[in-house]
């Protein structure tokens, strides 16, 4: 389990401190986690949920109905594959696939074992265009071929290096 | 009240406001077809299989289990549109279900099986579109295999509202909506308290009872062990149910000659193992009374799960938790020390099975280091009132028709006291009735507590004990324990005089005969003709009401025990409770 870091509290108590007396304050004070860590955390739901007298149960219910929220904390490097209809018929699984080879992650996982990298599948990007396309972070990569995966993610190994 | 008239099928009928549909069709003996509800949790809306047609509005289609009558509504329940509809929704739910009835865990118990049947289903219309997914045995009580869930959300309803245990929820939305615990942690992992309330309320086999047949079938095989049995209070008056009988039919001499035909040597009644309970546990109480009430109230801890959740839950109690172990435990230490030198046999042979309505219980022989007291684990193996049916089954026994049979004596003779105790009120009640008498040395001369019985959530009463009066509580399910004890906690906490001095806990509604281990459907109906047998068993023991007075509980103190809370009955006879996490991670 990862260890509450003092100033870390000092933050969510003011999160808490902010929302607590308000009705309906759960998931204000879930954005302010989410907002801060860019997930919520496992120990900090389990914070959240003796501070309020709510059952984790609950809290899980929320941060799983939202999209908004994760519980898993965000990967260096997002690469999203767009799956529209545009690019699952120009080969979206078969760059799936690559990527994950590529990557060394499971058919089912999402993450690299240092949670670097993510791959996901998300509907279109509205680059039909360019299919097939992936995003990493930020940056859009289209008109793929199988074969460009290997270099694509060499160059972002090599700028991490540099 | 001004009451509601409406028409159901052209019927009249008249109703209070607020009643939905649904229950006023039964009032016309209309029964329209349901999955998701269920008559003790609050309607949901999530399977639309109970849609009705509003003749007067439009034919607007509408869900009976949610809407509520109004006046002058023109309602049809059944025609060839809505059968029609209602398959299609059926069919629906069948494309995302498994196709493997004859290996399921509910096979021949499941309302989807018994709809689909109804609805002569025999073909697939739509693509099936079923995943395969782990089943989560972790808790080696009950077993969950999310594939054949339907998502009506019993078994959330039961554990959070009911129960108040928090162990299920929903995770995720729409298609991918799963009732786990928070998390996606294994079942062992969270607060679940094992009471299977969720798997009497599922209406599939997404939950059913961990199977621990294959152990009993074993033991009974090897020549090298002596098999003995025990029968729980409640198991007597709920087995019938699974050979076609009516809720609340006693078959307790029955059981025993089945117990004798499955290969059993030794057949006792957890009964004389909950006079056992009542003479330690009520000489607990006059011991507290009179010489340290600061430790009162003085809690039961019979039933398992609720040891469970008061040790994650309200372990801040424990001083206040009677030691005395459950009479599960109590027959089984004592038929591996005291029985065999009865019989000649060396303890080391003896395999010691417990029939019980309870799926919780399987879990308790492990508990802690006590209920290993006779050197090996007292009880070996625990098995529900269903696996007890499933294996008078398997064995060709022709279980209504058997002659009546007696139990062994020794460990099987038992006074009305110990029979009530599968009732919600019953532990208190029989605890009441030897406490008297040790603390006035006088006999009752009315032994009924009636203000302890019956289905209400949460029972107070007050009773004169040598000129004192006492406070009691009864609660049971959860959800209602937790209100008498957070009124407990906060007098303690306020420095105030306790509100109770005895409280009797059992987690599931109506007690151990509304136990997650028990055959058949579940209502309030069935718990009250499940609880009124036993009543009715402990009338029937006409002088033998009270547990002090049983002739063979004579005999175990005078020649084995001593006395109540003597050196030996510690050693054998009672536990300890430890403080543990809600969640292991």
């Amino acid at each position: 389990m990862e260890t509450l870091h003092e100033e870390i509290t000092d933050e969510i108590r003011a999160i808490l401190d902010k929302w607590k007396p308000k009705e309906g304050n759960l998931i204000m004070i879930l954005h302010g986690v989410q907002q801060r860590y860019g997930y919520v955390p496992w120990n900090i739901s389990k914070f959240l949920a003796s501070e309020l007298s709510v059952p984790l149960a609950r809290i899980f219910e929320v941060v799983t109905f939202y999209n908004f929220f994760n519980l898993e904390a965000p990967a260096d490097y997002k690469i999203s594959v767009c799956t529209g209809t545009a690019c699952h018929l120009k080969g979206a699984p078969v760059l799936i696939q690559g990527l994950k080879k590529q990557l060394k992650i499971s058919p089912k996982a999402q993450y690299t074992e240092d949670r670097k990298f993510k791959v996901e599948e998300v509907r279109c990007v509205g680059c039909c265009g360019l299919a097939p396309a992936m995003v990493i972070n930020e940056e859009v990569y289209g008109r793929l071929k199988p074969e460009d995966i290997e270099p694509t993610l060499e160059t972002i190994k090599i700028e991490e290096t540099s | 009240m001004t009451m509601i008239r409406a028409k159901i099928n052209n019927l009249p009928v008249e109703v209070e406001p607020g009643t939905s549909i649904l229950k006023a069709a039964k009032l016309l003996n209309i029964n329209i077809p349901v999955l998701c509800k269920h008559p003790d949790l609050k309607a949901s809306a999530a399977c639309g299989i109970c849609v009705v047609r509003i003749a007067n509005y439009n034919n607007k289609m509408l869900r009976a289990c949610t809407t509520a009558v109004e006046e002058d509504m023109e309602i049809i329940t059944h025609d060839p549109e809505l059968t029609k509809l209602r398959r299609t929704i059926l069919e629906l739910i069948l494309s995302f279900h498994p196709n493997d009835c004859l290996n399921c865990g509910r096979n021949g118990s499941c309302e989807l099986q018994d709809l689909a049947a109804s609805f002569s289903i025999r073909e697939t219309r739509f693509d099936p579109n079923v995943e395969k997914k782990e089943r989560d045995g972790s808790t080696e009580a009950i077993v969950m295999d999310a594939a054949k869930c339907i998502k009506c959300g019993r078994c959330i309803e039961v554990c959070q509202e009911i129960q108040d245990v928090w162990a299920l929820t929903f995770l995720d939305r729409s298609y991918q909506v799963r009732m786990r615990p928070a998390g996606d942690l294994s079942l062992a992992e969270s607060p679940c308290i094992k009471c299977g309330q969720c798997k009497i309320h599922c209406p599939t086999g997404a939950i059913y009872e961990y199977d621990d047949t294959k152990e009993v079938y074993k033991a009974l095989l090897d020549e090298e062990k002596y098999c003995v049995v025990q029968i729980a209070p409640a198991v007597r008056v709920s087995i019938g149910e699974a050979f076609g009988l009516e809720p609340g039919k006693n078959l307790t001499k029955k059981v025993y000659a089945a117990l004798r035909r499955l290969g059993f040597k030794g057949v006792f009644d957890t009964n004389f193992g909950a006079d056992v309970t009542v003479m330690e546990e009520a000489s607990e109480f006059a011991e507290i009374l009179t010489n340290h009430p600061e430790r009162l109230p003085l809690i039961t801890t019979c039933c398992p799960s609720w040891v469970d959740f008061m040790e994650k839950r309200y372990h801040d109690l424990i001083p206040n938790f009677s030691s005395c172990k459950s009479p599960m435990q109590i027959t089984g230490v004592l038929s591996k020390t005291y029985y065999p030198d009865t019989i000649s046999v060396k303890p080391s042979k003896i395999f010691s099975v417990a029939v019980m309505p309870c799926t919780s219980k399987k879990t308790e022989v492990k508990r802690t280091e006590e209920m290993f007291a006779s050197g090996k684990q007292d009880v070996d193996v625990v098995i529900t009132t269903e696996e007890l049916a499933r294996m008078i089954r398997q064995a060709g026994i022709d279980f209504i028709n058997l002659p009546d049979e007696e139990p062994d004596y020794v460990l099987g003779a038992y006074s009305g006291a110990g029979t009530i105790f599968g009732a919600t009120g019953g532990v208190m009640e029989a605890a009441l009735r030897s406490a008297y008498h040790f603390i006035t040395k006088e006999h009752l001369t009315k032994v009924e507590f009636n203000d302890v019985r019956g289905i209400k959530g949460i029972k107070t009463a007050e009773t004169t004990i040598n000129g004192k009066t006492i406070r009691v509580a009864v609660a049971h399910g959860l959800g209602n324990v937790s209100r008498v004890l957070d009124e407990v906690r906060s007098a303690k906490e306020k420095g105030e005089e306790t509100p109770y001095h005895f409280i009797e806990v059992m987690a599931c509604p109506g007690g151990c005969i509304g136990g997650g281990g028990q055959p058949g459907k579940i209502s309030n109906q069935i718990r009250m003709a499940r609880i009124d047998a036993l009543y009715e068993d402990d009338k029937e023991q006409r002088s033998l009401r009270t547990s002090y007075n049983n002739p063979y509980i004579k005999i175990l103190y005078d020649k084995f025990l001593g006395k109540p809370l003597s050196k030996k009955s510690k050693e054998l006879l009672h536990t300890k409770y430890i403080a543990r996490p809600q969640y292991v991670k």
